[in-house]
Formats: structure tokens, C-alpha cells, sequence
């Protein structure tokens, strides 16, 4: 039996450069970029991607204060795509709809709140919030949605380091396939901005970029990159099977195609070129396509020197020189690193290329690095293509996790 | 300190730990939770916040002793007095 065709209808997002799919593109067309000037708490001025949407919008002054910022951003990002798709929500039965967001890590920033908060009271425990263990399970960002519009299906996250983004699409069209549910609502999320830990491991691990003007730190696949710029963000989508779509006469943003999900079992942190290639082919293969019929490939490229040349190596092994009507980009170049949220929203910065046909470039890109030179290599402006019916999204993490995402033009 | 200002004392921190109620009319024989949308955690947060911002410590025993804002005076200006405010 073929599995249930899965489609996108609803899209909310909160990027540094946007707090909706049509700002966040034009953004991508016009060349404007989202890094700014942040405060790390020990650690003065860095660089970072920062969201500047009204978490008023959808939370009361409470649920803010009570919650988590990942928790609010999903909020956000939840009922903005449930906005956009049109659904009925309120005459949508609660416990056949699941949450599934993607998250790089969870926690981190109320620990450290919290021991910043009892260090001023000489480290005594007594005054350690009870709201910590809430805060910081693993399922935070996921349970305060639910909480926020009453659904009462399953909720919870997957913690896929930086390719989560796309395993919370993956893990929701599974489980519609599976019929667990009726309705996901999934993407990624990330807060992690407000952890001084991430910025300093980077740092440590001499990956944190830096750039005298914010807007041009993040430049993936130019030789004179220094590394990451950490962003906060979030992408959500609601999926549905084609059928529930088309009976509710719902806008339909793209079908899922095909997806794979590997591990480099290789090292703690460098990419491994061969398993990344190894992801890719096998997504492309369960799309039962070919590459040359990929026509928008992102990338995942973070702006490190050896990162960004092993994705390349990766895509060329894939692509080659073959496939003259594939495009790639990059949206890091953009927004930074938005961790857990980083496939979900470079995902929806190119979904809207089915109509427009305008592949976004990767910016910042003064001089390209030879080894990262790729055919179809899209810079600094966008270009017109002459197809756009398949879009290839990539996100690997740490501890080696792969992940590639294929959507592709709804065709009834 | 006078039981007038334990009470507003109370308000202030209920101001930051529910930003969302107004206490413009807040009865002070009335028990909280009968005009305010507050749970346990939020007890909770006026017990931390009597310890942070002030060094008073309320026992779990007399967490009963916060229903309403006349109880709240009653329990704590003693505890207020005894630590010299």
C-alpha cells in the first residue's frame, strides 16, 4: 500500500529578519540580513540572530513570564500556522492533533538563569525557582503549546541537535502516515541566545564568528569565514494528509516527497562527507527522483572553514556537474544558525519559489572559496529559474545526526 | 511595619507575579483565589519572593496563613517586626 500523501497547509514563523513567511521572504530577496549587536550575560557585545515578535500576540503577561522562550516562540509559530491554514481549529477534535518541535537542546538557559539567580544569594538553594523542572524538561517548548490552545493529542520534542528542524516535519509526517493523528503542527524551535554556554563553546571550540559589521558575520562558502552567528527563531508547520487537506478546500504549500534521517558514527562534532552524501541520495531515492529533478538544493553551511567545504563535497558527490537546473543556497547567510529552528525556517524562506520561481541567494559571499565552488551555486542576487518543482533542505548537527527533506510542487 | 504596609507589601509582589489581574478593587477579607486567577505555583512564587525580597520565611504549615490580605497581615507583621522592619 503506498503511504498517505502528506502536504503543508499552514506556515507561521519568527526569524531575525521576519515574523511571517512574507516578510521573512522578502527579506531573503532583497538581501537583508538579521544579525545584530547582543548581550551575553559574562561574556559583553557579540554578535546574533534576534526575534523581535510581540509574544503578546498569542500569551498572556503570565504565560510569558512563567514560561520559557522557546515555549513562547512555538506558541507564536502554532498559532500562526494554524492562522495561515485555515483550519477550523475550535471544531477540530483535540486529541487527533500533534505537536512535534524540533529542538538543538532544551534547558540550558533556565539553568543558567537560575544559578545566576541563587550565585546573588551566595549559591543557597532555598531560593532556586520552582518553576525550574517545568522550565527545563525536555518537552517545554511542545507542552506550553498545548497548553496555550488546548490540544491534547501528543506533544513533545525531538532533540536532533541542529537537524531538528527538519525531524519535527519527518517525525509528523510519520506519524500522520501512521494515523496516530489527524493533524501535526511541527517544525523546529530554538532559544538558544540566551545561554552564554553555546556561545562559549563555539568560542572554545574557535567556531563563533565575528565581524566588524553584524549584518555581514554570517558568510557561508567565502573564504574569510570565521564561523557561526547564533540565532534564536522558529518554524512551524501544520501537515495534513492530502485528503483531510483537499476536503477542507485547503491552500496547499507543497507535497512531502522524501526524507532521510543518518548518523555519521564518526566523531562529536566534524561532518562526515560520506554519510551526509549517503542522506541526501536516500532522500532523493524515497522521493523517487533523481537530482537532476532537485531544482532548489539548501544548504546547511554554517560559515565554518571545514564545515562548509564538507557539505559541499557532500553535495557535489550527489549533484556533480549534471544537473544543470539545480540551484543552491544557503539561509544562514541571512539569519545565522538558528540551531533547532534552522531546517524549519530555511525550508519556508524557499517553499515560496513553487510560485515566484526565484531562488534566494546565499549573501555575504565576497570571495568564494574555490572548495566550495558548486554549479548552480546561487550569490549574492537571487535568480529566476527555469523549474522549481523540488526543493532539497539540509540540516546536520552534532554527534553526527543527518537530516534531508525534500518537498515538492503540489501537483493533484 | 504597619499591617497597611504588609499588605501593599503583598500587592507588590503579587503586581509582578501576576501582571495580567487588575487589584485596583482587591478585597482584603476575601480570599485570593476566590478574585484572583492564582494556583499553587503562584503561593509558591509569594513565598520565594517574601524570602528574597524581604528574609521572611514562611513554613509550608502556614502557607494557609496567605488566603487573603487581612490573613497575610495578620501572619506577617509580627514577622516583619521581629526582623526589625
Amino acid at each position: 500500500m503506498k503511504p498517505a500523501r502528506i502536504v503543508i497547509t499552514g506556515i507561521g514563523l519568527t526569524a531575525p529578519n521576519g515574523n511571517s513567511l512574507a516578510e521573512f521572504r522578502q527579506n531573503l530577496l532583497n538581501g537583508v540580513a538579521g544579525v545584530e549587536r547582543f548581550e551575553v550575560r559574562y561574556m559583553g557585545d557579540l554578535l546574533a540572530g534576534v526575534c523581535h515578535y510581540d509574544p503578546l500576540k498569542y500569551q498572556k503577561k503570565k504565560e510569558v513570564r512563567v514560561g520559557t522562550r522557546a515555549g513562547s516562540i512555538s506558541i507564536y509559530c502554532a498559532r500562526e500556522a494554524l492562522a495561515d491554514s485555515g483550519v477550523n481549529f475550535e471544531a477540530m477534535p483535540k486529541d487527533r492533533v500533534g505537536i512535534y518541535i524540533g529542538c538543538t537542546e532544551h534547558g540550558n538557559v533556565e539553568t543558567e538563569n537560575e544559578i545566576f539567580n541563587v550565585s546573588k544569594f551566595n549559591y543557597d538553594t532555598k531560593f532556586w525557582s520552582h518553576y525550574h523542572n517545568p522550565r527545563t524538561v525536555a518537552n517545554n517548548p511542545a507542552g506550553e503549546t498545548s497548553l496555550n490552545l488546548g490540544i491534547t493529542g501528543p506533544a513533545y520534542t525531538i532533540g536532533a541537535a541542529c537537524a531538528a528542524g527538519n525531524m519535527g516535519l519527518i517525525h509528523a509526517t510519520q506519524m500522520l502516515r501512521l494515523g496516530e493523528v489527524d493533524f501535526a503542527i511541527c517544525g523546529g524551535v530554538s532559544e538558544s541566545i540566551h545561554t552564554f554556554g553555546i556561545f562559549a563553546g563555539f568560542k572554545s571550540q574557535n567556531a563563533l564568528a565575528t565581524h566588524e559589521d553584524p549584518k555581514k558575520a554570517s558568510r557561508p562558502f567565502d573564504k574569510a569565514r570565521n564561523g557561526i552567528v547564533i540565532s534564536e527563531g522558529g518554524g512551524l508547520y501544520t501537515l495534513e494528509r492530502l485528503e483531510d487537506a483537499q476536503a477542507r478546500g485547503a491552500k496547499i504549500y507543497g507535497e512531502i516527497a522524501g526524507y532521510h534521517v543518518n548518523s555519521d558514527a564518526s566523531d562529536y562534532v566534524l561532518p562526515n562527507p560520506t554519510r551526509q552524501a549517503e542522506c541526501v541520495r536516500h532522500a532523493i531515492a524515497r522521493a523517487g527522483l533523481t537530482p537532476a529533478e532537485i531544482h532548489i538544493v539548501n544548504t546547511h553551511a554554517t560559515a565554518t572553514p571545514l564545515g562548509d567545504i564538507q557539505e559541499c563535497e557532500a553535495i557535489r558527490a550527489v549533484f556533480g556537474e549534471g544537473c544543470p537546473d539545480t540551484y543552491i543556497n544557503n539561509t544562514k547567510s541571512f539569519i545565522g544558525h538558528a540551531m533547532g529552528a534552522a531546517g524549519a525556517l530555511e525550508l519556508a524562506g524557499n517553499l515560496p519559489s513553487f510560485d515566484d520561481l526565484i531562488v534566494h541567494p546565499t549573501i555575504n559571499v565576497d570571495d568564494l572559496d574555490p572548495q566550495c565552488a558548486l554549479p548552480g551555486l546561487v550569490l549574492n542576487q537571487p535568480v529566476k529559474a527555469k523549474r522549481v518543482d523540488a526543493i532539497l533542505n539540509n540540516s546536520f548537527g552534532m554527534l553526527g545526526i543527518n537530516s534531508t527533506l525534500i518537498v515538492k510542487r503540489f501537483v493533484a | 511595619m504597619t499591617k497597611d504596609q504588609c499588605k501593599q507589601v503583598v500587592i507588590d509582589i503579587i503586581t509582578d507575579i501576576a501582571p495580567d489581574e487588575d487589584l485596583s478593587a482587591l478585597k482584603p477579607e476575601v480570599r485570593l483565589r476566590d478574585q484572583l486567577q492564582l494556583d499553587s505555583m503562584d503561593f509558591l512564587d509569594i513565598v520565594m519572593e517574601l524570602r528574597k525580597r524581604h528574609g521572611i520565611e514562611v513554613p509550608e504549615a502556614d502557607y494557609i496563613q496567605l488566603a487573603s490580605l487581612d490573613s497575610c497581615a495578620e501572619y506577617l507583621t509580627p514577622k516583619f517586626t521581629a526582623a526589625g522592619k
